[in-house]
């Protein structure tokens, strides 16, 4: 809708304040409306790195110390250890329960040297804990005689209207935390086997935020205005091209961050494109023009050779967190793409040449995840045609908001053709809010700014 | 259900300017179209169809240059197979007659409904219906605009039935004429979509439904043109609103029913695509001198200036461009692959013949000239089908991991 | 679509004929199927036209609608319709078997055993293409709410008495076609794409005619040849020699031949209402309109009945059974509700069946890809392609145990393979055993001799493995990544607890009958 933006937080983002202030403004907010219970629900979209973590946990630790065991439901297992050993770092001796499933190795084993920790696979064994932390997927096979008075959805905008359907009955009132840019839910079953129910303000397969308001429009909205990990150089294009009617800031401004190297640039393209990267922020090595299969050797042995140049240039990174410039790791550096079959090749790529400690992903699985330097392999590299699939815009998003210094894209020269001969005959399905800008416009924002980082490479 | 109107014989080239001078472009048109052939005029839906396949040349300079791409096609002898039914044609006029019946309210009444209560205005009493009878099209034009600008005056709900707008097109005017355009009190406008396919429990066929918004789209951007040039501020959200209302049958009834559909990608893209129609003018200059498109050429000269514009055939053209057979055929004879479908191609990196693609199976995927992955990929892929269908020999009954 | 497919339609474009895309047949086909070929009138829609129906390849019945926008000449058709589909429907509800499943018992909330009647068969509905599967749900959408006379005696326009049935019957086997692998309703394209690759693409091959051609060119012809003969030879009239598989009809059709026999018609009624003469001219106007519309009919039941035929060809899929076992179930679940009175399927679902029935899809997708890919050498071929697999010959087995108090066996196994499996460490893989069973591992290593998994289960209850549960160098083995018995959706609330965040329980009451005009036009 053009007259009012669907998802438009009822609170305004105070512009006139600084990242700090702004930022803490939104969080007591938050926390007023979570607290005071006057609504069942509570919605908080955060934008990549504006503090998501940082707010679940404070929520958690304040409804705790009001008297208030909660739940709090997440969507991976990662995330759920995540959130228990941040609790537990946050707060030593605040009691928490992990319930777990009764597959082999089912949390960090990081949490069996936690002595205020509890974990089980039976709800029961947990009550009377402070917080109990567990996924949907295993929630959606709790039973409880009395529901909690509180929750805390995390990641609520990649959990399923279904997933939420199991286990809403578990609580009295919740806080939906989550990132309305990121991946949207899918089912394997696709469009057509969800078809019968779109438009439906409860169709199972959209987002459980999308269920929440529509059965629930006079909830509260908050949004966190700042984002933390995007340095001033990336919050600007991600907010334009991926959160236009909901604009956030970087929490740092331009040289708050820095990213030098220890050893000068050889004038080959992988190091102009790493110097440029360091002084702009973005890099996009462009690799000549060829349809290729999607593990294009001379794409992933370009990524390769990025993270490899970057590791032996003795790259430092200075930012608002350290006074002095700190040495890049291989822990720091993630290579992201669309396909798991293009990740496998990137790993091995890095491994013949000696690196390791990269992590190297999809854009599925780097959701929610933050590094120094990330190096990204273009969807549409080396395509003749787009699909829906590489087009999505909240893949791109993710990829393109993972870092807190550069970001260095590779890909094949072509894609402002491809996007430009994209043919356009969607099918449109009554009721379903529709999602703009679309794959194509944030894919064209994000390209016409990386061409004025580009580096041409003939390998 | 608009029907396209024809383009008057004598109305002016548009003021687009070319590189080669304001006229070259549709003088050039003109040629290729053959000595006096009028250009086929483009409706909404052809405007809309342009965004089906904006990488093919072929299509987008026949289109811009207003051939008649039917009659080319039987030229070729390779025939469309598009027609209506006239059931189709008739249903679909009684239904919109039916619609209109009380003058407009009504839709007018559905629109509101189909509003967001904050955002619907107050309900409709008395819909105004303005005259917009001229003679001709430009005098059609600008009776829809003067209609436009007094609905919009007088603050109130305005039915503009089947208005004329004028869209300019490649540097000459299309006339598109939408169903309805609805004037709100506060000065905004909408288009009205009338269709014939029902909304069954408020679901509509998702594929029907998408060429209903991208052709009102069309009818939006028409609309801006108009609203450009009205006096005054614009209301803050924009004088034409993006989204239409889109009116069909209810279930199994001839009751009308209503849905919004939010126009803003379809708005985004033939805006894009419009504006990309300027690049017929190089298209153009890349032709033989003396190329043709005259209808009353013989065959293989026609095919000949076809086949100097390259295609983009993929086989969603089939029911999208009129000289899909032909494309599909040559498509064919070459052994391009895309003929298989674009998602075929994807997965062959640049082998884009048949016979390459087949002759890189055929290799040995251990051999060394499987540096490139497409053909390491299909090879590992013949070897794999052959050991499957070996396995699964008759004899052996269903084999299989069990 | 994946590489081995596209390269299974390059080599069919090189034989000039289509190529197996599959060995087995991995849907059920019922030893007498009811075969429905539906025509609708352009521009109406669920005005029908006609159709042939029956298990009888050689006897079809036709029914035709001789004016379709007379609604006292639908409600005959639909009739009619009834009469020629319920029999075959109902003739499956009373001879049942004895099953024991498993149900929670909603008083404890315990898995308890019952004896439950299952149906030994069911039918099975077969109509040429995914259009007229949707056809068939919407029919059945438009008969379940109408009312009978007997049911409301005050009713504007009563419908005729089984028709809401109909509606009722078609509308589960609509909404049945929607779970993968299911075979209750099926489309004849469908079920010969999945099994055949063509030399055309994907959407050719929704023309039924022309898909045929290319499996099965008739004597002295190619496959592309053929395929483009049904798709666009037209006689001198300018009509298709191979009319379009419907439910839509040819425009040219519509607009040369039949417009003006619904014309002759129209008057013919006139005039016998007028004048109460002219019967003849009368039946002779509608054995016109019987004649044109079998004329488009009868190629499309051929068509579907030659696929028929090809499909039985194949051999059956090991798992086939076990997925109409549950169509069976399905079929008897809705008998049951029939008999129980309950009302009509609602037109839109409440939250919590909606997700229910989401659930069921996507486990039943999960199931069929792995019972298809287990069946099917050739299925798995691509499953190993896309690194969903590995096949190879067990290069080395190291007996090791695990550290827990009582050690288990968890022996290592080492593969040679070709195959490239997208895996890492601890990555759960699965694999038959000769009994049937699932055996769970999980990936160790990659190293010179192979990829390392380490066995996790299916060694039975003692320190040594039992016999034929581990295997052993030189055997062939392939795991998969994927599992084979996948598990359910989440546990779901009934539809009366239906939570805040989804709007709460759905309101009751009955559907309304859908509003009738005056008019008999739709």
């Amino acid at each position: 809708m053009t007259r009012k933006p669907l998802l438009a937080p009822t609170v305004p983002a105070p512009r006139a304040l600084d990242p700090s202030a702004a930022a803490a403004a939104a969080t007591r907010a938050i926390l007023r409306d979570t607290l005071d219970g006057r609504h069942r629900g509570v919605v908080v979209d955060s934008p990549p790195g504006a503090g998501k973590s940082t707010l679940v946990v404070r929520a958690a630790l304040e409804l705790a110390r009001a008297g208030r065991p909660l739940m709090v439901v997440a969507q991976t297992n990662a995330q759920v250890d995540d959130l228990v050993l941040r609790l537990a770092e946050e707060d030593p001796d605040l009691p928490v329960g992990r319930l777990h499933s009764s597959d082999p190795r089912p949390y960090d084993p990081a949490l069996e040297g936690l002595d205020q920790v509890v974990t089980s696979t039976k709800a029961a064994e947990l009550a009377g804990l402070d917080v109990v932390v567990s996924t949907a997927a295993k929630w959606a096979h709790t039973k409880v005689s009395e529901p909690w008075g509180q929750a805390i959805v995390d990641e609520a905008y990649q959990m399923r209207s279904d997933a939420l359907l199991a286990v809403a009955g578990l609580f009295d009132r919740a806080l939906f935390v989550g990132d309305p840019g990121q991946l949207d839910p899918f089912s394997v079953v696709g469009a057509e086997g969800t078809a019968q129910w779109a438009g439906l303000s409860y169709d199972p397969s959209v987002s459980a935020v999308s269920t929440l308001l529509a059965h629930n429009p006079g909830l509260p909205q908050h949004r966190l205005p700042v984002s933390w990990r995007l340095p001033a150089s990336a919050a600007r294009l991600v907010s334009d091209a991926f959160y236009p009617y909901t604009p956030f800031r970087s929490g740092t401004d331009h040289g708050d961050r820095l990213m030098s190297f220890g050893v000068r640039q050889d004038g080959s393209a992988v190091d102009r494109v790493l110097d440029e990267a360091a002084a702009s922020g973005w890099g996009l090595l462009e690799l000549p023009e060829r349809h290729v299969p999607r593990t294009d050797p001379e794409a992933v042995e370009a990524v390769a050779l990025v993270v490899r140049r970057m590791l032996d240039r003795g790259t430092a990174v200075t930012s608002e967190r350290a006074p002095d410039p700190v040495p890049l790791t291989a822990a720091r550096i993630a290579v992201g793409t669309a396909h798991r079959d293009q990740a496998a090749a990137v790993r091995a790529a890095l491994a013949g040449h000696g690196v390791t400690g990269v992590t190297v992903d999809t854009a599925n699985r780097l959701q929610g995840r933050e590094f120094d330097v990330t190096v990204v392999l273009h969807p549409l590299s080396g395509r003749p045609d787009a699909t829906a699939f590489h087009l999505e815009t909240g893949r791109l998003c993710v990829l393109a908001s993972r870092h807190r210094h550069a970001c260095v894209v590779v890909c094949r020269a072509g894609v402002d053709r491809l996007l430009d001969e994209h043919p356009s005959t969607e099918p449109v399905r009554l009721g379903v809010a529709v999602k703009f800008p679309d794959g194509w416009e944030a894919n064209f924002a994000v390209l016409t700014h990386l061409n004025e980082h580009r580096v041409r490479w003939r390998p | 259900m608009s029907t396209p109107l024809r383009k008057s014989p004598g109305s002016r080239p548009g003021s687009r300017p070319a590189a080669a001078g304001p006229t070259a472009l549709p003088r050039r048109l003109a040629e290729l179209r053959g000595p006096d052939v009028p250009p086929r005029p483009l409706d909404a839906r052809a405007l809309a169809a342009l965004a089906a396949n904006p990488g093919c040349r072929r299509r987008a300079l026949l289109d811009g240059a207003g051939v008649d791409k039917a009659a080319l096609a039987r030229a070729l002898g390779a025939p469309a197979a598009f027609g209506q039914s006239q059931f189709a044609i008739a249903r679909g006029n009684a239904f919109e007659a039916r619609a209109k019946a009380d003058g407009g309210t009504e839709l007018v009444r559905l629109l509101h409904a189909a509003l967001p209560e904050e955002d619907a205005g107050r309900p409709p009493e008395a819909v105004d219906t303005p005259d917009l009878s001229a003679a001709g099209p430009e005098g059609r034009t600008a009776r829809t605009a003067l209609a436009l600008r007094e609905a919009t005056a007088a603050g109130r709900w305005a039915l503009l039935d089947h208005p004329l707008l004028a869209l300019t097109v490649a540097g000459t005017p299309a006339y598109l004429e939408p169903d309805a355009v609805v004037v709100h009190p506060d000065g905004s406008w909408t288009v009205v979509e009338i269709k014939s396919f029902a909304l069954i429990d408020g679901a509509a066929d998702a594929a029907k439904a998408g060429a209903a918004a991208r052709q009102a789209a069309v009818y939006v951007l028409a609309l801006e043109a108009v609203a450009e040039r009205l006096p005054g501020p614009a209301p803050e959200d924009g004088r034409v609103r993006h989204q239409a209302l889109l009116v069909c049958p209810k279930d199994f009834s001839n009751l009308p029913a209503a849905a919004l559909l939010d126009l803003r990608k379809q708005r985004a893209t033939t805006k894009r695509q419009l504006g990309r129609l300027t690049r017929v003018e190089e298209i153009a200059a890349a032709l033989p001198p003396g190329a043709s498109f005259a209808p009353d050429r013989p065959a293989a000269e026609l095919t000949a200036a076809v086949e100097a514009v390259d295609a983009a055939y993929a086989p969603d053209c089939l029911a999208a461009c009129e000289l899909a057979f032909h494309c599909r055929d040559r498509a064919r004879a070459a052994g391009d692959v895309r003929h298989l479908g674009r998602n075929v191609r994807s997965g062959l990196g640049g082998l884009t013949t048949i016979e390459e693609a087949l002759a890189a199976a055929q290799g040995d995927h251990t051999s060394d000239g499987a540096a490139d992955p497409a053909v390491a990929a299909l090879r590992r892929a013949a070897a794999l089908r052959a050991e499957a269908l070996a396995a699964a020999a008759p004899a052996e009954g269903a084999g299989g991991c069990r | 679509m994946s590489l081995i497919t596209s390269l299974a339609r390059l080599e069919a474009l090189r034989a000039g004929r289509a190529r197996p895309l599959a060995t087995v047949r991995h849907r059920h086909l019922a030893d007498r199927p009811l075969v429905l070929v539906p025509l609708t009138t352009a521009g109406e829609t669920g005005a029908p036209l006609g159709a042939l129906v029956g298990t009888d390849r050689d006897a079809p019945r036709l029914l035709t609608v001789p004016q379709p926008r007379d609604r006292a000449l639908r409600f005959a058709f639909l009739a009619e319709l009834a009469e020629a589909v319920l029999p075959y429907v109902e003739e499956y509800a009373d001879v049942t078997v004895t099953e024991e499943r498993k149900e929670t018992d909603p008083a404890t909330g315990r898995r308890t055993t019952v004896a439950a009647e299952l149906c030994a068969d069911a039918p099975q509905l077969l109509v040429p293409g995914p259009a007229a599967v949707e056809y068939v749900r919407l029919l059945g959408r438009s008969m379940r709410f109408r009312r009978t006379a007997e049911e409301d005696p005050a009713a504007d326009w009563p419908a005729p008495p089984r028709v809401p049935l109909l509606g009722r019957w078609l509308t589960h086997f609509g909404e049945r076609a929607h779970l993968p692998g299911s075979a209750l309703l099926l489309s004849t394209t469908e079920l010969l794409s999945r099994h055949w690759a063509t030399g055309q693409s994907h959407l050719e091959d929704q023309h039924l005619g022309a898909l045929l051609a290319w499996i099965d060119p008739p004597e002295g012809s190619t496959g592309p040849e053929a395929a483009r003969r049904a798709e666009l030879a037209r006689d001198a009239d300018g009509l298709l020699l191979h009319p379009p598989a419907g439910p839509a009809t040819d425009p040219a059709f519509d607009n040369k031949l039949l417009a003006p026999a619904i014309a002759r018609y129209d008057q013919a009624r006139t005039a016998v209402l007028e004048t109460g003469r002219g019967h003849a001219a009368l039946r002779a106007a509608d054995t016109t309109i019987r004649t044109l519309l079998l004329s488009q009919l009868r190629p499309t039941w051929d068509a579907v009945w030659r696929g028929v035929d090809l499909l039985r060809a194949l051999p059956e899929g090991a798992s086939v059974a076990d997925r109409w076992k549950r169509d069976r179930w399905s079929y008897t679940g809705h008998r049951d509700r029939l008999r129980a009175g309950e009302p009509p399927q609602p037109r839109r679902d409440d939250a919590v069946t909606a997700a229910r029935k989401l659930a069921a899809r996507e486990t039943a997708q999960a199931r069929l890809d792995a019972q298809e890919a287990l069946d099917d050498p050739l299925v798995m071929a691509g499953r190993r392609l896309a690194g969903e697999a590995f096949a190879g010959e067990v290069a080395e087995v190291v007996m090791a145990h695990s550290e827990a108090k009582v050690p288990r066996p968890r022996p290592l196994v080492t593969v040679r393979t070709d195959d490239a499996p997208l895996l890492e460490e601890g990555a759960r893989v699965h694999r038959v055993l000769a009994d049937g069973r699932s055996q769970p591992a999980e990936f160790v290593a990659a190293g010179p001799a192979g990829l390392t998994v380490r066995l996790t289960g299916g060694m039975g209850r003692g320190k040594v493995p039992d016999e034929g549960t581990v295997p052993a160098p030189g055997d062939r083995v392939c795991w998969t990544l994927f599992e084979h018995a996948p598990r359910g959706g989440p546990e779901l609330p009934e539809p009366e607890h239906t939570p805040w965040t989804h709007g709460g329980p759905p309101g009751g009451g009955a559907e309304e009958p859908d509003p009738v005009t005056s008019e008999d036009l739709l």
